[in-house]
């Protein structure tokens, strides 16, 4: 797929130094107009830095930044064509609703009324009809949230960048107000950068993904991308949940490549299944979804092409879903090591959840299997 | 290279200069003069640029001094375990049994009487204390006692009551932070792990108010040793302490660098004081992290 | 549990009754008709406020005390801000030194202050007067000041500034806009604080006044003559009122801060 949306932002070779702490190390990305992008990693990796150097609250050390075609250099934040959702929401404690939507129209020609108007109607875009005249103070997680994307978006910036701004909210507030930041973006078209170390949030809301560790970019790539082929193991370890099991290359030619997995047995995988850039040097490794493989019954049939013989060692039980730790029959043939294979069914009507020391079989197919070498 | 702490240390830099500029020229600048001082000689009506130890000698060396010097120390040691003490009790009241919506209240009560004169809250005490005063006239007019009582007045009694109630807010209010922090829990599992309510005072409570008692002793001891007021006004100058001392010294004999001498050894042995009880503190903190 | 409470609620309300015993028998003698500070009162007076209202040297040293106390606690607070908001807004190599030195005041007996400060004011040849005084009395404010600042700067959240910057706003304009209200009860503690240290102080303001009288030195001096301590009664009744007053005023103050802020009134002065 190629996009041919024009570059909003653009980060050439950025680095940023705090004394002697390297906290971005030669960032090059570049960020689409009308974007949904998110920086995912976890704390300290620099998504957060990265988002404060877009927005102009830090120096970069190194490297060029550019928004709409234009370098930042000498642009202050308050001169850039961004704006800002706060972690903490940073809600003016000592002004009104309305006045904390309309502090950014304060040095706007325009007249009073016409302001109160676009406060109004930035009030009902973020489903506040009627707030405007409640103090700041008194409003719930949710609802100074949506004071500040009020506040934001009524400045009509090129890119809306949001510090993680769904982590102080409760579970079931954060999953309604993840569908409602998608469709406030398809309404306003906004370039949305989101910094989080959720990783299912990033899945849910994103176009692209940037998965960031310790200053670099380890991966960027739209969500299922990003999900069904992880370019490195700690990419594959902090997105979801992935079996990893030792492999050896038997045979590799034109980019393919037959490997030997124990418990398994041989496969042949093609280019696609193979990521090279595995930086973890624990020799060639193959990874797969807890959900890609199936638990057979004895007389049960399946369309998979191949299976292997477990014995379930543990059963977690989800209520929606059940989480099984198999043991592979001759998983441990390579190094004497017998490693647990995870795997997930859905608890749907009719099928039985299995108990500890079933012996059962796992039909799986080579098309789920991805190699890091 | 790290362009942005450079940037952020030099805004702190400008933003803490003026008032700490102001403290170099109005206090860095006095302290080292003083310093200076001490160790130069005295002439007539002025000071001779003679380096000397001699008024370190006679500080030390001087019965007078060391008797004045001593009876300050006594005197500040008894002030601040008596305020402790009394304050100790109020604090962990304030802190545990009065209901939360009223302990701002108590705290506002406790430090108003601080915020008065003063000058006049000493000068009553020498009202409440006297010959003639409060309680030897109830006294007397109840019948309970013939003559007034005498040993309450123009001595060192009097002086430590009048000390303990000047500075009773600041012992019993760094006491009552350190409780307020104590996790309730703690009690608790001090109760259902089978100690007695006493034992779990004294096993969980004391220990962890202990860096507050500490801050306690330390605010009050360091006003106290250099009190002025008090001895001139409730001893009736007969029995001086150490700032009355440096008075005398620098302004009525006018040997300023006796006085210094002097002066800089009350503030070395303040700061000895202190610096030991911070050290007691951080065990105590050691402890509690 | 009953009992233990009781005993230790008696206890604490003795203990306030000590605390003010002196503040309780100052207006009984104030408007005590006998001219000595003895029990029993004889009759009801309002003669030692008309004599303290008629007295020329008390509404200079009254003139004096009020010039001190305004200049020192605007001088303090302003500085005050700026060690504040160094401290509690960033990082720089030095900084709990620094801030250590300036708060040092605070614990360094205040005769050596001004035994010092003296000293080197008359080796300068510089002619004592209430600006001494002030020059003193800042010096010793600043580090309450601080402490109080300190505190309403701190529970700022950073973002706050940040996204007023962000919004458009210059980095002064921010300041001005979203710093400066929220900050605004701290500031006028602060200001109540000092004026009333100040007010009181006694020590640096008998030895750097020269021969100008501040209310406290008058006080002092006019102590030694019993016929004057009726008078004296009165004077200290009415800077007690005051005294509360303020205070009341400055608790008002911070508790509207804190519930502006959302937050819960708690805490007090110290």
């Amino acid at each position: 797929m190629t996009d041919d949306r024009k570059p909003m932002i653009e980060c050439r070779g950025v680095h940023k130094h705090y004394g002697d702490y390297h906290a971005l190390r030669g960032i090059d990305l570049t960020i689409r107009a009308g974007e949904f992008f998110s920086l995912l990693g976890p704390s300290g990796c620099g998504k957060t830095t990265l988002l404060r150097t877009i927005a102009g609250f830090e120096d970069i050390s190194d490297g060029a930044i550019l928004i709409d075609e234009k370098r930042m250099d000498e642009v202050p934040a308050n001169k850039r064509p961004t704006n800002m959702v706060f972690q903490s929401y940073a809600i003016f404690p000592h002004l009104t609703v309305a006045q904390n939507v309309a502090f950014g129209l304060r040095r706007d020609p325009r007249g009073k009324a016409e302001k109160a108007a676009l406060v109004e109607e930035a009030l009902a875009m973020v489903g506040l009809r009627g707030y405007g005249n409640r103090a700041a103070h008194a409003l719930s997680g949710g609802q100074r949230q949506r004071v500040a994307l009020a506040r934001a978006l009524i400045l009509k910036p090129k890119v809306l960048l949001l510090d993680e701004p769904l982590s102080a909210l409760d579970r079931k507030m954060r999953e309604q107000m993840q569908v409602e930041l998608i469709k406030l973006q398809r309404q306003v078209g906004i370039t949305f950068v989101l910094v989080t170390h959720d990783q299912e949030e990033a899945l849910v809301m994103s176009d692209r993904i940037a998965v960031m560790f310790e200053g670099e970019i380890a991966q960027l790539d739209g969500p299922e991308a990003l999900y069904a082929r992880p370019a490195t193991r700690r990419v594959a370890d902090f997105i979801g949940v992935m079996n990893f099991l030792p492999a050896r290359i038997l045979g590799e030619q034109a980019g393919t490549a037959t490997v030997e997995v124990p418990g398994l047995g041989v496969v042949d995988l093609p280019e696609r299944q193979i990521s090279r850039a595995n930086p973890d040097d624990e020799g060639p490794t193959i990874g797969f979804r807890p959900e890609t493989m199936t638990l057979v019954g004895p007389t049960q049939t399946h369309s998979q092409p191949r299976e292997t013989n477990a014995t379930i060692d543990e059963v977690v039980y989800y209520g929606d879903m059940t989480y099984y730790d198999l043991r592979l029959d001759g998983a441990a043939a390579m190094d004497g090591k017998a490693r647990p294979v995870r795997i997930s069914m859905r608890n749907v009507f009719g099928r039985d959840v299995q108990e500890v020391g079933t012996r059962t079989r796992l039909a799986w197919s080579p098309g789920s299997l991805v190699l890091f070498r | 290279m790290a362009k942005g702490l450079d940037a952020q240390a030099k805004q702190g830099y400008a933003l803490i200069a003026p008032p700490f500029l102001y403290a170099l020229v109005i206090l860095a600048a006095p302290l080292l003069t003083i310093l200076t001082y001490s160790f130069l000689t005295d002439g007539y009506l002025e000071v001779v640029r003679d380096f000397t130890v001699s008024n370190y000698v006679q500080v030390w060396t001087d019965p007078i001094v060391r008797t004045v010097m001593l009876r300050s120390l006594m005197v500040s040691a008894l002030v601040t375990l008596v305020t402790v003490l009394l304050a100790f009790p109020v604090a962990y009241y304030v802190s545990f049994l009065v209901r939360p919506e009223r302990k701002s209240l108590w705290l506002f009560l406790i430090t108003i009487p601080f915020w008065t004169s003063y000058l006049i809250r000493v000068f009553l005490w020498k009202v409440i204390l006297g010959y003639n005063g409060v309680i030897n006239s109830s006294l007397t007019g109840l019948g309970i006692i013939d003559e007034p009582l005498t040993f309450i007045l123009y001595n060192v009694n009097s002086i430590v009551i009048t000390l303990a109630h000047a500075y009773a807010p600041f012992a019993i209010l760094p006491i009552f932070v350190a409780l307020e922090k104590i996790d309730r829990a703690l009690l608790e599992a001090g109760r259902d792990l089978g100690e007695s309510r006493a034992m779990t005072f004294w096993r969980v409570t004391l220990p962890l108010a202990m860096p507050g008692v500490l801050a306690a002793v330390l605010i009050v001891f360091i006003p106290t040793i250099g009190d002025y007021v008090t001895p001139e006004l409730i001893g009736g100058g007969k029995i001086p302490m150490i700032a009355n001392l440096i008075q005398v010294q620098m302004l009525a004999l006018d040997n300023r660098p006796l006085g210094s001498a002097l002066a800089v050894t009350a503030m070395a042995i303040v700061a000895l004081v202190s610096v030991v009880f911070l050290l007691i503190n951080r065990r105590f903190l050691k402890v509690r992290s | 549990m009953k009992g233990q409470g009781r005993g230790l609620q008696a206890y604490a309300l003795l203990y306030l009754l000590f605390l003010y015993a002196p503040i309780i028998l100052l207006p009984l003698f104030a408007f005590n008709s006998g001219t000595i500070i003895a029990f029993p009162l004889q009759g009801f007076t309002t003669n030692w406020f008309a004599q303290m209202w008629a007295n020329a040297t008390l509404r200079t040293a009254l003139t004096n005390s009020l010039t001190i106390a305004v200049s020192a606690s605007i001088l303090a607070t302003c500085l005050g801000v700026f060690a504040a908001r160094a401290s509690t807004r960033f990082e720089f190599p030095g900084k709990g030194g620094m801030m250590g030195f300036i708060l040092l005041p605070m614990v360094l007996p205040e005769i050596i202050v001004a035994m010092s400060l003296l000293v080197v004011l008359l080796g300068a040849g510089v002619q004592l007067s209430i600006l001494t005084v002030i020059l003193g009395h800042v010096l010793i404010c600043m580090p309450y000041a601080i402490a109080i600042l300190s505190t309403a700067f701190s529970s700022l959240d950073k973002s706050l500034e940040e996204a007023a910057y962000d919004l458009g706003e210059t980095k002064w304009s921010a300041f001005r806009l979203v710093t400066l209200p929220l900050v605004m009860p701290g500031i006028v503690s602060s200001l109540l604080i000092s004026f009333t240290i100040s007010l009181d102080e006694f020590i640096i303001a008998f030895f750097l006044a020269g021969n100008q009288p501040t209310l406290p030195t008058y006080i002092f001096s006019q102590l030694r003559f019993p016929k004057q301590i009726p008078m004296i009664m009165a004077l200290g009744t009415v800077l007690v009122a005051l005294s509360i007053l303020l205070l009341a005023l400055g608790e008002y103050f911070r508790r509207r801060g804190n519930a502006r802020m959302g937050g819960n009134p708690t805490g007090g002065f110290l």
